[in-house]
């Protein structure tokens, strides 16, 4: 009975037999575990779709009603906790495997002759899940994301002349506001997918069109020419059928990557809600997910007179490097023969992840927390050496500069600042300042400044 | 392609000669319904095997003027559906651009309630709010006596990359947490990042009552 009904339902719609050309089709041999990580992402989309349908059932998406439907579903909602969390750790997996997925591309020049488009379709995708994490970030709609909002308008207005149109577009408004939050609900869950599975149909469909690329191997060169023929004849010497021979190994990861985010959205959870997201509450430290770490520390690194250039032409270079390998199409695909590529993606990686270590540490912020130095630090009763210990706290030097490992980063540690400065240095330099330091000469007194110098210079060995 | 099709070939082969038993057909099936993430490619399969059902005559059809016509009108009609769906969808999304929020004094409190010389955070509303907004509505300024009448109203946004500096009274500084840009009490830059001196609100006493002008975020 089971039978008729498929053989019906194949006969009337073709499903199963189209579905058996595109699972069986024949696909070379030894692909590997590097070949994992496109399919990786496709599962993760797909847990994100599922997830985030879930959680749009109980979100409103109303500037002054988001946190506390947040705080509901984190707090009371069956399975609400597990669920943003899953939806939290999906989308690192998702920015994380994408980006794996176009560095082993890049690596094995897999982008080549005849697969150029399936190279600018992923650059498309790889954008889109960029702008899907960052717009999701800010559904979280706390204090932090409300600055988010505003850091980023703040980087579309260094733009020249479009700038600050742009700006209040991403706003909707002179400010945050009731308009701010939909309009980002929108382009998360209806514009922005929309022309995500837009993108995945046809990168699947040039996927099966042109077979996937085989592995490299040492001297051989594309030529486009010779190498449909090739590949055909590669297929039809070693092909393996897609299903089952390759795709267990898809399989394989993809339920090991779902397993892992489920078990870190059970035992990590899903980000915890900063403050209400209110514009008027300045006690705010304001940073991106993990995933844009990197780029907040390149923004605090800068040298002040590339910024613009940076945040600017930053993306937009970026992007038209995307389009580039499109137009390096034949000659040799391993990465071998072609060191500067391998080089670019280590690069690229080392990078991402030194400025990840530096966003992750912020040493450039002020540490607001800092406390007033101990006396087993000060190490003196003489009353100007213990006063000048007291100002150090309270004028806001150790926000910047610590002390035996108390006070903030921003400055020179000046743990032992007397080996470095005579006294009348130091004194110089608070009055006066540094290329990066304010100067003091008129919040203090000229006693104030004798206890400073008098404490600061106690401080070595 | 070729090999693909080849390939598909084959298989439509094996099913006409039924060397596939009808049971291996139902244990495919179950396979990739099994696994919800091969529904993409389940969907792409379906292009693919449309492309391959239907390929172009091998000769175009005969341009009579008959056909030209329908071709040129339904090529025009079909740009006008997608103007009429498409045009007013944008219009509305670039409405933030055109609508200018009004500007208006908002009080933030008596005069007596500041000292001189002092800098305090102050909170009132937006321009106008939409009913909606909640506490987004709110939006903070430093504010500072300045001398009896006078007084100073800051943003609260770096002109770095508009975070929320920090007055800190004891060093006479503003702060801010996100990439370390400092300001003096005037509002130029002492040290880090920001590009410009922070930006001040129109403020001024009326009837006693200390209003602060409401404004645009500065973007600078």
């Amino acid at each position: 009975m089971l039978q008729r009904v498929l053989a019906w339902l194949d006969d009337r719609s073709g499903l199963i037999t189209a579905s058996r050309h595109a699972l069986e089709h024949p696909v070379p041999p030894r692909t590997g575990w590097w070949y994992v990580f496109g399919s990786a992402t496709l599962i993760a989309f797909i847990l994100q779709v599922a997830t985030g349908i879930a959680l749009s059932t109980a979100y409103v998406p109303s500037s002054g009603q988001a946190y506390e439907s947040l705080r509901f579903i984190s707090e009371q909602a069956l399975l609400g906790r597990f669920l943003r969390g899953m939806h939290y750790f999906g989308a690192s997996a998702m920015v994380l495997l994408v980006g794996i997925h176009v560095s082993r591309t890049y690596w094995m020049a897999a982008y080549k002759f005849p697969r150029e488009l399936n190279w600018l379709t992923g650059a498309v995708l790889l954008l889109l899940t960029l702008a899907l994490a960052f717009t999701g970030q800010l559904l979280r709609w706390d204090q932090t994301a409300v600055w988010s909002v505003i850091v980023g308008a703040a980087q579309a207005g260094r733009m020249p002349i479009v700038g600050p149109e742009i700006a209040r577009f991403i706003l909707a408004g002179d400010t945050i506001g009731g308009a701010t939050l939909s309009r980002f609900f929108a382009f998360h869950v209806f514009f922005i997918p929309a022309i995500v599975f837009a993108f995945i149909g046809l990168h699947l469909l040039l996927v099966l069109r042109h077979g996937i690329s085989e592995r490299t191997r040492d001297g051989n060169r594309v030529d486009p020419a010779t190498y449909r023929e090739h590949y055909a004849s590669l297929l039809k010497r070693e092909g393996v059928p897609f299903w089952p021979d390759a795709a267990w190994r898809d399989v394989v990861f993809g339920a090991a990557m779902v397993a892992t985010i489920a078990v870190l959205a059970l035992v990590v959870g899903p980000p915890e809600l900063s403050r209400p997201p209110d514009p008027s509450i300045l006690e705010a430290y304001p940073r991106p997910d993990w995933y844009f770490l990197w780029y907040f520390a390149v923004l605090a690194l800068t040298p002040h007179h590339l910024e613009t250039f940076i945040i600017v032409a930053g993306p937009l270079l970026f992007g038209a490097a995307l389009l580039l390998p499109a137009f390096f199409n034949k000659g040799f695909r391993s990465v071998r023969q072609r060191p500067w590529a391998a080089l670019l993606v280590v690069f690229m990686w080392t990078t991402i992840v030194s400025f990840w270590v530096a966003g992750e540490r912020a040493d450039w912020s002020p540490d607001f927390a800092a406390q007033p130095l101990p006396a087993s630090v000060v190490r003196s009763t003489n009353t100007e050496v213990v006063e000048g210990a007291r100002l150090f706290h309270a004028k806001g030097c150790e926000f910047c500069h610590a002390i035996d490992g108390h006070g903030g980063k921003r400055g020179p540690d000046l743990s032992d600042v007397r080996g470095r400065m005579a006294p009348d240095q130091i004194g110089t330099r608070i009055t006066n300042g540094g290329p990066n330091m304010p100067a003091y000469a008129r919040t203090l007194a000229p006693e104030q400044v004798r206890a400073l110098v008098a404490f600061l210079s106690t401080r070595g060995p | 392609m070729r090999a693909l099709a080849q390939a598909g070939e084959a298989v439509d082969q094996d099913y006409r000669t039924g060397q596939r038993a009808r049971t291996a057909v139902i244990a495919d099936t179950m396979a990739w319904s099994a696994g919800i993430s091969y529904v993409g490619s389940n969907v792409v399969s379906l292009a693919f095997r449309a492309e391959r059902g239907m390929e172009p005559a091998a000769s175009p059809p005969v341009v009579t003027p008959r056909r030209r016509f329908l071709a040129r009108l339904s090529l025009a009609l079909s740009g006008l559906i997608g103007a009429v769906a498409t045009v007013p969808v944008i219009g509305f999304l670039l409405s933030p651009l055109t609508r200018k929020a009004p500007r208006v004094w908002r009080p933030v409190g008596p005069v007596g309630d500041f000292a001189i010389g002092q800098t305090v955070n102050v909170v009132f509303e937006d321009a106008s709010p939409l009913p909606w907004a909640g506490v987004t509505a709110r939006t903070a300024a430093w504010l500072r006596r300045d001398d009896a009448e006078h007084f100073t109203a800051f943003t609260v946004h770096c002109t770095h990359l508009g975070c929320p500096v920090r007055w800190v009274a004891d060093a006479q500084l503003f702060l801010c947490p996100c990439h370390g840009g400092v300001y003096y009490s005037d509002g130029t830059v002492s040290a880090g990042p920001p590009p410009k001196t922070l930006p001040q609100y129109p403020v001024r006493v009326r009837s006693g009552q200390v209003e602060i002008q409401t404004s645009p975020i500065p973007i600078v």
